[in-house]
């Protein structure tokens, strides 16, 4: 099992778009991933309970991957989260 | 009247009601295995279809509103929502309609009830999907109007609320705003409203209850304002205010290719911030003359590990090749505290913005540095590069970035590989100290860039995302125009250009303020452009310089900001 923080930097937090982004890359895995924020977990298979976790700019997530392809599926998820993280500005 | 203008200008229009049938839970229960699995083919079938609907809706899209309906496919396969719903059905004997109703209904509740406006927002996604369901299962028919209604007049559309998939296909020919009695400003009809340019308020609650078919209506996207069935004279006001919007939009759209010279001369250059390679060609858009800054953090903020020489110098190369030799600046990686990189950890500080950052990195990893140095050193035989190294306070540094710069120099002319052998090598003007000290520092560096956000709140030791304190972070304070100043004279005392590109350069206020201190180079989000350069074009450096002596007089910013928006009105 791998467990990953990441910090949503982005000011708008998580929107729809990424998110729907979030849950179709997800589903590239046969991996059980889950996402928690605060105490609340969710699958990452519902894009209305990631939705519903209420994601901020300045939140910390705590990803957990469990399953075969654990390994590039941590990798994925690195590559999404650096992606939505916003241009910072000067 | 009065509602929340979500998209800016004024709509003149004749009335025209949306209305949407409501539903209600019928609570006939299904009898038998048989009807159950019926009944879950039904709801499979109509979750289908839903989705062919918008598949085909989203061919005939062109722009942004794919993304909300690729939302709402993810929505309808969503296993939560397929649990929810199946639940209903299998085990309490729900009918298909009633437990769509159910699940997406409990879900519009849960969403309304978050408080970020923007996930409260996301309710209507929900109640959209619920509604293409219950419309394939049969229950629904699509919102009506009298289509009676003479449709060669311009419309605004008046509602309790319009989905998204309704904003999105509706055919916007005779429409010319919105108005809804529902919404806020990150509701579908808000966005679509913008991305199309058509006035819309929302949120105007009761006040729209009166309104019929065919009234004559005015809306104001930008102070949220409506009239129903104005008189004439106030009408003919609403038209040639219309105009004049219409006119001042097309004016600075004219001004795209003019350059920006003041009225007896003086040249000034209007630059471009961008973050990305792809914004090159908005800014041109824009009329920008090239770029004044690129913030590099982009390129490794979104990969896993610090990209190599190799991908930096792909990158900085279509940088250099998109640019049309207009002149670049990139500004060497910007990060610490603040602003983390997943891959380079590092240790929580006190005071980020007093800590290890920028140059300060830098410095410490003279291998990532030297990378980058090396990347857009390559890039430069393709276009007109600058380097621009961020929050230097002190000589030393200045001097420190030189000869890793001269180091990088050489391992490339060793490998005889060609690039800019003139390209300049310059320093932001953001910290107190180097502004202070700016005579020393324009003998050895090639250019200034003032980065004014920085300045400002280092200067007035005032945190501008801390609410408490921002007000004091205010850019017109003397003690900041009076650093801005001496930066700008030394330069100019010591032959070396200088540009602003904090977010003052982009604000029309500061226009006249800094072309009177002398600043040639003022770089900005490429929007911002048409406005300043609309405001140099009508000005004469005398002018530029009696503003500035006034603004020095003051001792208050708020005397300052107040005496700006005077002039400028």
């Amino acid at each position: 099992m791998i467990e990953k923080e990441y910090t949503i930097t982005a000011p708008e937090g998580m929107h729809a778009r990424p998110a729907t982004a979030l849950v179709r890359l997800a589903k590239n895995f046969t991996s059980v991933i889950s996402i928690c924020k605060d105490d609340k977990t969710v699958r990452l298979n519902s894009l209305l309970n990631i939705l519903s976790l209420g994601i901020k700019g300045g939140d910390v997530l705590r990803v957990r991957i469990h399953g075969e392809d654990e390994i590039t599926a941590a990798g994925a998820l690195d590559d999404f989260f650096a992606d939505i993280n916003a241009v910072p500005d000067l | 009247m009065k509602g929340i203008g979500v998209s800016p200008g004024i709509a003149i229009g004749k009335a025209l009601r949306v209305v949407r049938q409501k539903v209600s839970a019928t609570g006939v229960l299904l009898s038998g295995d048989e009807a159950v699995r019926a009944e879950i083919d039904r709801y499979r079938q109509a979750v289908k279809d839903s989705i062919a609907e918008i598949r085909g809706l989203i061919s005939a899209q062109s722009d942004a509103t794919a993304d909300i309906l690729e939302t709402h496919i993810e929505m309808l396969t969503d296993s939560q929502l397929d649990n929810d719903i199946l639940e209903l059905i299998q085990v309490r004997k729900k009918n298909a309609s009633d437990a769509v109703l159910e699940v997406t209904g409990r879900l519009v509740a849960a969403f309304r009830s978050i408080e970020d406006p923007y996930l409260s927002a996301r309710a209507a996604d929900i109640g959209d999907i619920g509604q293409r369901l219950l419309k394939h299962l049969g229950t629904l028919q699509p919102p009506s109007f009298d289509e009676s209604v003479q449709s060669d007049h311009p419309l605004i559309i008046v509602a309790d609320d319009l989905s998204p998939s309704d904003t999105i296909t509706m055919d916007l020919h005779h429409i010319a705003g919105f108005a809804l009695q529902a919404g806020g400003a990150t509701s579908h009809t808000a966005i679509v409203a913008r991305l199309r340019d058509m006035p819309a308020i929302v949120g105007c609650g009761a006040s729209l209850d009166n309104v019929m078919d065919n009234d004559i209506m005015v809306l104001d996207g930008d102070t949220g304002q409506l009239w129903i069935n104005p008189s004439d004279t106030e009408l003919a006001a609403f038209k040639q205010k219309k105009m004049a919007q219409v006119e001042n939009a097309r004016r600075l759209a004219s001004l795209k290719d003019i350059p920006a010279r003041m009225v007896d001369g003086r040249r000034i250059r209007l630059l471009a911030n961008i973050s990305r390679v792809e914004d090159m060609k908005d800014a041109f858009l824009h009329g920008a003359e090239g770029v004044g800054l690129f913030r590099t953090e982009f390129l490794f903020m979104k990969k896993s590990s610090f990209p190599t020489e190799e991908e930096q110098f792909i990158a900085y190369r279509d940088l250099a090749v998109a640019s049309q030799d207009t002149p670049v600046t990139i500004r060497t990686l910007d990060i610490g505290g603040d602003k983390p990189l997943p891959y380079f950890p590092m240790p929580k500080e006190q005071n980020p913005f007093l800590g290890h950052r920028a140059i300060r990195i830098s410095l410490d990893k003279k291998d990532n540095f030297l990378t980058q140095l090396k990347a857009i050193l390559r890039a430069s035989s393709f276009g007109r590069l600058k380097i621009l190294v961020p929050m230097v306070s002190n000589m030393q540094e200045l001097r420190a970035a030189k000869e890793l710069f001269t180091a990088a120099k050489n391992e490339l002319l060793q490998k005889d590989i060609s690039f800019d052998k003139d390209i300049p090598f310059g320093i932001m003007i953001e910290v107190p100290s180097a502004a202070v000290i700016a005579d020393l520092l324009a003998r050895e560096a090639d250019f200034f860039s003032i980065g004014t956000n920085d300045l400002c709140q280092y200067t007035m030791a005032a945190d501008r995302m801390n609410d408490k304190v921002s007000h004091l972070c205010d850019p017109y304070h003397p003690a900041v125009l009076r650093l801005i100043s001496f930066t700008i004279q030394q330069a100019q005392l010591n032959n070396i250009p200088v540009s602003l590109c904090g977010e003052m350069a982009g604000d029309p206020l500061a226009a006249l303020v800094l072309a009177g201190m002398g600043l040639e180079e003022f770089s900005m989000n490429a929007p911002s452009i048409p406005r300043i350069k609309h405001i140099i074009v009508n000005s004469s450096m005398d002018k530029a310089i009696q503003v500035l002596r006034q603004v020095m007089e003051f001792d208050d910013p708020s005397d300052i900001t107040q005496y700006l928006q005077d002039i400028n009105a």
